[in-house]
């Protein structure tokens, strides 16, 4: 299952790294991606680009998994999804803070983790594929019926708050900076833990686990971890949409979600770190631009996953890396 | 005979006929899917929509062509296999040698196409589609009435289900087809075309899916989600069974049909959710399936 046919990004020499474990190309890229952020709201839509953000922290948490483990959670709404009813709740029915909402979005995303992980680790490739996949169909219907959900109409009008009780986010600039910098924290957390020594028997077990077992590492362990974390990094990004828009809905734990994800990864580059927030800014940008054409948006994305799969494995990011010979 | 443990019988009867006609269909619709996924290793996430594709296609024969259900049982299937035959070839086939994970986000992209161009065509909202006059009416049972037509569903998903058995089984083709899933280089050093084998056997499979969603039609609403909705159980079902044995689908299709049926009745809060809680159950003691090999 290694180079063409696995999901990593292709490795090339190694690099030194230079800064924060990111090697000169990826700080480069980096400092754009950051200047960009910093640019962005004085010419774009505010609203449209935490949209953005959000959903690019969910696919970078969705590609710690499939990218550096090798594991294709097709469920990841569920994480994603409850987190965002709980972060909503939290805020409008028990009146927490917004950090402290998101932060409770994140809670019940690593348990909801830690709860489906430990049954869907037992079996892997596609079997895992679809467990995960009906454990998430199983936490919708019980979105579907559960009263707090608010069922069809879902949460609405979820109060933005006051930063630690202090700071009001109405201003849509203001809660521009505190997802930008929420966004911000979590790349640079998933960026630290695939470069730490845990990272690294991540990426062994997604080259051989066999191999990693016979090391003596218990490879489960590391699994179940890796899949707590990618989930409960979805419930923050999940608890960040709820407070940014103010409205939880079933759209957010349905499989169709799950979906999107895995696109916005394979669009941008699977196993790179770069390559989810690329591939989510395509993905939103382009719902954003169709969304008048209603049932084609659906068409479109079907037809973008095949010419992916077909023709452009590497996704954006990575066929950059590949053509610059370096790693992003 | 009013009652059995309290609930009256006609309702459990009527729930677990039910519950029968859902098994059915998870019958069928994991039997296919064990099918292809046994040649080709790739599982087949398109499956839904080939379901609901079967389904469209028997009920613009009979709006556009006039041709009644009969036809449709008959040719709907063909039509369907053919589109499947199509994928194989120009698709599926550029991606064996990959990760099989390639293989499900594939079907899955043509899946989402697929569900796209149907709903733009036909809407959301379900067409109706009637019960041919010959299996119209009821049978009396004497502790029930027994509709014809969800009768027949059960009878011919049976038939179907035991072909099909019977095909791989005992008949040459399908010796050879247990050869190839064994160890397809082996099978084409012997001269048997193994490339155009898996072709056959996709469309067989896809055209399995389409026969199910001609049986559909007349029981639910012809719409473009029958088959995605149907499909995540189906999967559901799929690990619970493991994929290793025909037989093993048929009885875990019909028997979580079976249990779906009686939590409508004992629990009805819980029957959206109970297969998933067997599948958790079956995790936990037989990772591997009930009928599946380590």
């Amino acid at each position: 299952m290694a180079a063409p046919g696995g999901f990593s990004g292709t490795d090339f020499k190694t690099e030194e790294t230079v800064f924060l474990g990111f090697t000169r190309t990826q700080l480069v890229a980096f400092l754009v991606m950051v200047a960009f952020i910093v640019v962005s709201p004085f010419f774009l839509y505010p609203v449209f680009l935490m949209k953005v953000l959000c959903f690019a922290l969910f696919a970078c948490a969705f590609n710690l998994l499939i990218g550096y483990v090798g594991l294709l959670s097709f469920g990841h709404a569920a994480y994603f999804g409850m987190g965002g009813y709980l972060a909503g709740h939290a805020a409008k029915v028990w009146g927490f803070t917004p950090e402290i909402a998101v932060l409770i979005g994140g809670a019940v995303g690593a348990l909801l983790g830690l709860l489906i992980g430990w049954l869907a680790i037992r079996r892997q490739g596609i079997y895992f594929a679809m467990i995960t996949l009906a454990f998430a169909q199983m936490v919708y219907f019980f979105c579907v019926q559960a009263p707090f959900t608010g069922g069809e109409d879902g949460i609405q009008s979820i109060p933005r708050g006051n930063l630690f009780g202090m700071i009001p986010l109405s201003a849509d600039i203001t809660m521009y900076w505190l997802t930008a910098a929420v966004f911000l924290i979590g790349f640079l957390f998933i960026h630290r833990v695939i470069h730490s020594p845990f990272g690294m028997v991540m990426k062994s077990i997604r080259e051989n686990e066999p191999r990693a077992t016979s090391l003596g590492y218990r490879t489960d362990d590391y699994k179940l971890m890796a899949f707590v974390l990618s989930a409960a990094l979805s419930g923050v990004a999940g608890g960040l949409k709820s407070i940014v828009f103010g409205i939880a809905t079933l759209t957010d734990v349905f499989w169709t979600m799950s979906g999107e994800v895995v696109l916005m990864s394979l669009v941008g580059g699977l196993g790179t770190i770069f390559g989810p927030v690329v591939g989510a800014a395509v993905i939103i940008t382009m719902q954003n631009y169709l969304a008048e054409f209603g049932a084609w948006v659906t068409v479109i994305q079907g037809i973008i996953f095949v010419l992916c799969v077909l023709a452009f494995r590497r996704g954006i990011v990575g066929e950059i890396g590949n053509w610059l010979r370096v790693r992003l | 005979m009013d009652e059995i443990f309290g609930i009256p019988a006609p309702l459990l009867f009527g729930q677990l006929l039910l519950g029968l006609i859902n098994g059915a269909f998870y019958a069928l619709l994991s039997l296919g899917l064990a099918v292809i996924f046994g040649m080709l290793n790739v599982i087949n996430f398109t499956h839904g929509a080939q379901f609901m594709l079967g389904a469209f296609v028997a009920w613009a024969m009979l709006n556009f062509l006039g041709l009644g259900y009969w036809w449709a049982l008959l040719l709907a299937p063909i039509v369907v296999g053919l589109f499947g035959v199509l994928l194989e070839r120009t698709m599926i086939s550029q991606l064996y040698k990959l990760d099989h994970l390639y293989g499900l986000l594939l079907t899955f992209g043509v899946g989402l196409i697929v569900e796209g161009l149907v709903r733009n065509e036909f809407g959301s909202s379900g067409l109706p589609y009637r019960i041919p006059t010959e299996l119209t009416g009821a049978w009396d049972l004497g502790f029930m009435f027994m509709p014809v037509y969800r009768g027949w569903v059960v009878i011919v998903a049976l038939v179907a289900c035991i072909a099909t058995w019977l095909v791989i089984e005992k008949t040459k083709i399908g010796s050879y087809l247990r050869a190839a899933t064994e160890n397809p280089a082996l099978v084409q050093a012997f001269g048997i075309n193994v490339p155009r084998m898996m072709t056959l056997t996709y469309g067989a499979g896809v055209a399995l899916a389409a026969f199910a969603g001609v049986l559909a039609a007349p029981i639910y609403s012809v719409n473009p989600q029958m088959g995605s909705n149907l499909i995540i159980i189906v999967f559901a079902v799929v690990v619970i069974g493991g994929m290793g044995s025909i037989l093993g689908s048929v009885v875990t299709g019909f028997g979580l049909g079976i249990i779906e049926g009686l939590t409508k009745v004992f629990y009805p809060e819980a029957s959206a959710t109970v297969i998933f809680v067997v599948m958790a159950i079956v995790l936990l003691l037989r990772p591997a399936g009930l009928f599946g090999r380590a």
